[in-house]
């Protein structure tokens, strides 16, 4: 085909590989931009890690785990915020996944043509709340009714039991871990769904209507056709939702109970790295070994979401092809 | 045509006054929170009369104290005063403007405003973990007739860097030996237990939300929003209620003929004292760049230590003694003459 194109038309080719100078400046332009964000991205690496070398110098391999975080005495540790910042972005995913399953399963076999529209549409509204607006309805809505109703309920009846019983303990203050994966999981549900819907249409319809034909009911084609078929996609969608969950700061700042411990109970207290930096930043002075440990928190925390990001990217490798 | 002249007319109109008010002194300051809604009461009142336009931007003090060390603002604001050696290292005059208080305020069914006695030591305790219910033998033996409930007691404290938690952490620092040998006092500390939140908002909404709660805010919050304050013994053995008389009586007894103004008004003596009571502080260079900026930031305080007792009392700030603000002038005159 292309070698059609060039027989017919040599003389324009000619002319475009020459001396336009639009095109060359166009070109580099592009080549600029491209390039412009990988620099800023290294740059961004970099300084973080260089202005965090001080409190990595300070602490040694040490700052990782340990749980100290004491300006006073000018101690620092990531181990508390790394804790918090895993375990809401996980506990947030355990909510999550089974809701935006529900939803694209919903979206995709069940809805009928005329909702599927405004269904898929509000969904995708609810990742177009700021977060703040989130962290607001969290704490004067969320969390008052956690404290009130929920927690009590749960922290009387599962608190008891052996083995277990010990994460449901504590007092009902309504903000803490649990609140705040809860209201990550809202926050994260629009990009689950939105990724699972999608590649949940790509199946190619011959291999679900050959499942029908034998007799298949619709469940037990999308348990054995469509999530085989999509499997890989479907987990790249939800670390895609991960790497999200892990940098929020706003909405999780205001309902986590911001506390510098790990409790064993989800209704304690903690912190994430996001929530830590946005807090103290404004309270350190330049060249403090304090400011030095949130800036390396930064960097752990963008190591973090590296991971979990290019780990999305691999497992949906074959989707973005497409 | 005239319809375009009208326009020309009325742009050359608007345009006037654009430029007679250019010709105001600019000056810049950045810093403290904790007395932001005070400066902007005054920058606005100060406008006319001094033709001083003052942009303040409440960005936190340690933001404040790197801005001015870093010379990008005409002044740096601070709730935590700094030391003299740093002072001079850092070519910094610092004088206080106003002072502020803290009071505790906590959720407690059956308790009223301004009901409950609590002491310094207790107080520490309650945020140390050592008390965690309400009817402790301790605090019953301070509120004799108060029925208490046995209900678990929730601390609720500042998770972001702020003044108000640098003066309540003196405050606890100043009262209580465990204290002091435990988290200390700075704009944020290493909490035992209890729940952060943000900002006094984020306080007083956390002690609100939680039955048996116990947090602390800047006085002017807790006034405008009806917040359940305590009543504290102060270092003569006195109850006392935070109220502006006792704020006022603590600082009257303060001593401000310390380096850089730095009075500790926490746990003052006197028998009306309200124990929390803390200044806020300015850092001016002692060698601005623009001589003529400096002198705006000069006789915009000048004017506020003269005509803005009565706007920072209305947002339940407490002025300076007079002594105290003629003291600053003077240090101000052999700083910089006349």
């Amino acid at each position: 085909m292309s070698q059609a194109a060039t027989a017919t038309t040599p003389l324009p080719a000619t002319a475009r590989r020459g001396g336009n100078i639009g095109d060359i400046i166009f070109e580099w332009a592009c080549k600029g931009s491209g390039l412009l964000v990988l620099v800023l991205l290294g740059a961004i690496i970099v300084e973080l890690f260089i202005a965090g070398l001080p409190a990595f110098r300070a602490f040694g391999l040490q700052f990782i785990w340990s749980t100290e975080w004491d300006p006073v005495r000018e101690v620092f540790g990531a181990g508390v915020s790394i804790y918090g910042t895993i375990v809401t972005a996980i506990l947030a995913i355990a909510f999550a996944v089974p809701l935006a399953f529900g939803v694209a399963f919903y979206l995709t076999e069940l809805a009928p043509t005329w909702l599927r529209g405004p269904v898929g549409t509000a969904i995708e509204l609810l990742a177009a709340v700021p977060s703040i607006i989130y962290g607001m309805w969290g704490f004067f809505v969320i969390a008052p009714a956690f404290a009130a109703h929920l927690q009590p309920w749960i922290i009387d009846n599962f608190g008891e039991l052996p083995l277990v019983g010990f994460l449901f303990q504590g007092a009902p203050f309504g903000t803490g871990i649990f609140t705040a994966a809860f209201i990550l999981a809202i926050m994260i549900l629009p990009f689950i769904a939105a990724t699972m819907r999608d590649v949940f249409l790509q199946v190619p319809p011959v291999y679900k209507e050959s499942a029908y034909g034998l007799g298949a009911t619709t469940w037990e084609v999308m348990k054995g056709v469509v999530l085989p078929y999509t499997r890989v996609s479907v987990v790249g969608g939800v670390m895609l939702g991960l790497g999200r969950a892990l940098g929020e700061t706003m909405a999780v700042t205001f309902v986590i109970g911001n506390a510098n411990r790990i409790s064993t109970s989800i209704f304690g207290p903690g912190n994430t790295i996001a929530s830590l930096i946005a807090l103290e930043f404004g309270e350190s002075e330049t060249g403090s070994l304090k400011l030095s440990s949130l800036l390396a928190l930064g960097f752990i925390l963008f190591v973090l979401s590296f991971i979990v990001l290019a780990t999305s990217r691999y497992l949906l490798r074959s989707r973005l092809k497409a | 045509m005239n319809r375009r002249s009208l326009l020309l007319g009325a742009g050359a109109a608007l345009a006037l006054p654009v430029v007679a008010r250019a010709q105001a002194a600019q000056i810049t300051g950045a810093g403290a929170s904790f007395p932001n809604p005070v400066y902007q009461k005054w920058a606005e009142a100060a406008r006319g009369p001094t033709n001083i336009q003052l942009n303040y931007q409440s960005v936190g003090s340690g933001a404040g104290i790197n801005q001015i060390r870093n010379r990008t603002v005409d002044f740096g604001a601070t709730d935590a005063p700094l030391s003299a050696q740093q002072l001079t290292e850092a070519n910094l005059l610092q004088f206080p403007t106003v002072m502020g208080s803290v009071v505790p305020i906590i959720n407690v069914p059956g308790i009223e405003n301004e009901q409950l006695r609590l002491n310094g030591e207790v107080l520490a305790e309650i945020f140390l973990g050592k008390i965690t219910r309400w009817n402790d033998a301790k605090i019953t033996a301070l509120n004799p007739g108060v029925n208490l409930p046995a209900l678990a007691i929730a601390p609720v404290y500042r998770a972001d860097g702020s003044g108000t938690t640098f003066v309540f952490t003196s405050y606890l620092t100043a009262v209580s030996a465990d204290w002091r040998g435990g988290p200390g006092s700075a704009t944020s500390v290493r909490w035992p237990v209890g729940n952060g939140a943000r900002g006094n908002e984020g306080v007083a909404g956390g002690v609100r939300n939680t039955r048996g709660g116990i947090g602390y805010v800047e006085n002017a919050y807790a006034t405008t929003n009806r917040l359940v304050t305590v009543q504290l013994r102060n270092k003569a053995g006195n109850f006392v209620r935070p109220t502006m008389d006792n704020f006022l009586a603590a600082a009257s007894n303060a001593d401000w003929s310390v380096p850089g103004f730095a009075a500790n008004i926490i746990d003052q003596a006197g028998a009306n004292s309200w124990p929390i009571v803390s200044p806020t502080f300015i850092l001016l260079p002692t060698n601005p760049q623009d001589a003529a900026r400096s002198a705006a930031v000069r006789r915009f305080f000048d004017w506020a230590f003269t005509n803005g007792d009565n706007l920072a009392r209305e947002l339940e700030y407490i002025p300076l003694p007079d002594a105290t603000k003629t003291a600053i002038r003077q240090a101000w005159t052999r700083q910089f003459g006349a």
